[in-house]
């Protein structure tokens, strides 16, 4: 990927205000009315989906398959929860979740700062290639690396352990960028000064340069946490065994097989998956938003 | 501090700069070392989790690696480009190709097409209320596929399920969407541009709000109307950021995997099997993993051929 190609402000790492009134609105029609119905159709088709399987995940298996169907629940339940709960092995499901998602996060947070720190701050030789590298794992489909990732799993006996997950996923391209794009606009003139009094690297990574990445921490924390918590594609390969399920992946093996028809269940579990993403959402927002502009990646 | 500083640019501008204590040999291999041990660990995973795997794969793709080779991966056989050859004759794999290829020809112009426009919407028709819009719009980017999978699916059923209830408010007979060979792919399509709007979208507002706006006041000035503001004016300057919401929509989309998997599991007739789910049965259901592995490469030469292709054809023209 060529690096002059790359629209400018995408890898701008100063906020990028997307709620600031524009000028040009100023000329244009601003209260062109036909502008905010069509996008308020386009809002509804987003945004429905979520509001209908909330509230049909609290009706009743009768209410469900009923036809026309009920727009609200004529008497709310808890019996999907119940089920997902008690019957269902979801607590399990959820901590596996959450420890892939804040083991993920972490060790990306500590080598991808190291890195960008290595490529925005430090000169070293090979340092272009290993840019180049970094850039080029973004292109490169997951696909590419399951057969092998299995076998060599399967040969080290984690096959069926969070692990399996964790350490492939434990240092990405995506990171990595993140933090040498913010490190490139903190000062060379901060760190010559320390190094100047003697102080070592090390230090000055962590004494210095990481607390001035916080907002690029707080993105990428996000955005890392996010991916992982939804992540499928390699659970799906290496966690084969029902108490190593992720929520995605038990949720499909639901979908798909012995729970194919119980729709309350799967919707209950939807919530499940959904919810503490779109909590975490509507707190931070303008981290989500402002990470897809900073490193033009989806989450 | 401007945009050149900290843009991509930046490493020319970085050497430019009076850098730190002039190293003498001794310190510049200090500072070699010191470089690469802030790399190491990035470097160690990288390598054994995705260099490494990426070349195995290659070689794999040359062998009959199969269920057997899990206990004994050293008694395989080097098959040649045989793997490749059986590809190109097998039916189900030039189907769930062309499936593929559907997804990318139809779901990439449709995704690039909508975001822009309700990025275009958003920046112009409302200043208020843009942030409720926008985290509307965005909404399912951050949630599982598999969740909105399951939702869709229910939907999308042809008799309990909402969409054909509606049509039949207004007298249509709903079509059984998911199951139908004809409409199942274009379901499939429609739910993964669905989930992809909202990324391409912010991607697209903050280009738009790159645009000097005194190039709009200039050529207002010289009376250019609506459309030849459009044309002349936010189409070239979004050129670039087109080309990369392009480049990267059509990587995901050629990798289309969860929706299918959940929705339809490749069915009806594999009319909605792609290639990542293919790839998926060949090489975790089947353990045809040599198989697999000539099928990734393929994908992963298509990803790169069309990654190239779109780079030439929608580079900024200077």
């Amino acid at each position: 990927m060529s690096q002059t190609e790359l629209p400018e402000q995408l890898v701008a790492t100063t906020p990028i205000e997307l709620d600031k009134p524009v000028p040009q609105a100023k000329t244009a029609a601003s209260n062109a009315w036909w502008i905010y119905i069509l996008l308020t159709l386009g809002l509804v088709v987003m945004v429905f989906p979520f509001i209908w399987m909330i509230l049909s995940s609290l009706k009743g298996a009768a209410e469900l398959s009923q036809i026309p169907p009920t727009w609200f629940p004529l008497a709310p339940t808890l019996e999907n929860y119940n089920k997902l709960f008690n019957q269902l092995d979801f607590p399990v499901y959820f901590m596996n979740s959450a420890i892939l998602g804040i083991s993920i996060t972490v060790l990306n947070l500590i080598f991808c700062s190291m890195l960008g720190y290595a490529l925005a701050k430090l000169r070293f030789r090979g340092k272009n290639m290993l840019f180049g590298l970094v850039l080029a794992t973004i292109m490169i489909p997951a696909s590419v690396t399951l057969v092998p990732l299995f076998v060599l799993m399967s040969k080290i006996g984690l096959v069926n352990n969070l692990a399996a997950v964790i350490l492939p996923e434990a240092a990405g391209g995506l990171g990595v960028f993140l933090m040498r794009q913010f490190m490139l606009g903190i000062p060379d003139e901060l760190l010559d000064a320390g190094r100047v009094d003697g102080a070592g690297e090390f230090f000055l990574f962590w004494r210095v340069v990481v607390p001035l990445c916080g907002p690029a921490l707080a993105t990428l924390t996000i955005i890392q946490f996010l991916a992982s918590w939804n992540d499928f594609l390699l659970p799906l390969i290496m966690l084969n065994n029902d108490q190593s399920y992720n929520l995605p992946i038990a949720l499909a093996t639901f979908a798909v097989g012995p729970h194919v028809s119980d729709n309350g269940l799967l919707l209950a579990g939807a919530v499940v998956v959904v919810m503490p993403i779109l909590i975490i959402f509507f707190l931070l927002q303008r981290y989500f938003t402002q990470g897809i502009v900073m490193t033009g990646l989806k989450g | 501090m401007s945009k050149a500083d900290i843009g991509l640019a930046s490493p020319r501008t970085q050497v430019a700069h009076p850098a730190s204590p002039k190293p003498g040999k001794a310190g510049r291999e200090q500072r070699n070392l010191a470089g690469w041990l802030f790399a190491l660990p990035w470097t160690v995973i990288f390598l054994v989790f995705m260099a490494f795997p990426i070349i195995v794969s290659l070689l794999l793709s040359f062998t009959d690696f199969g269920l057997a080779n899990l206990q004994d991966p050293f008694s395989l056989h080097f098959i040649g480009i045989e793997n490749y050859v059986k590809l190109v004759h097998d039916q189900v794999f030039l189907l769930a190709a062309l499936n593929t290829l559907i997804v990318v020809v139809v779901g990439v112009p449709l995704n690039v097409i909508l975001s822009l426009l309700v990025a275009i919407g958003l920046n112009r028709g409302v200043n208020y209320v843009r942030t409720i819009f926008r985290i509307g719009y965005y909404l399912p980017v951050v949630t599982s596929i598999v969740a909105i999978a399951v939702v869709w699916r229910f939907l999308l059923d042809p008799d309990t399920g909402l969409v054909n209830n509606l049509l039949h408010m207004i007298g249509i007979t709903g079509p059984n969407w998911l199951g139908s060979i004809t409409l199942a792919l274009p379901s499939i399509i429609f739910v993964v541009v669905w989930h992809n709007i909202g990324s391409a979208m912010i991607i697209f507002l903050a280009g738009l709000q790159g645009i000097d706006p005194s190039l709009y006041e200039a050529a207002e000035m010289d009376g250019a109307g609506k459309f030849a503001l459009f044309r002349n004016i936010t189409l070239p300057m979004l050129r670039p950021t087109m080309l990369f919401v392009t480049v990267i929509t059509s990587i995901g989309f050629l990798q289309v995997f969860q929706e299918p998997f959940v929705l339809t599991q490749g069915g009806p007739l594999n009319r909605t099997l792609t290639v990542g789910i293919y790839l998926y049965q060949q090489g975790f259901n089947f353990f045809n993993q040599g198989y697999a592995s000539a099928m990734a490469y393929i994908l992963f030469v298509a990803i790169v051929i069309l990654a190239f292709v779109q780079f030439r054809l929608l580079r900024p023209q200077t």
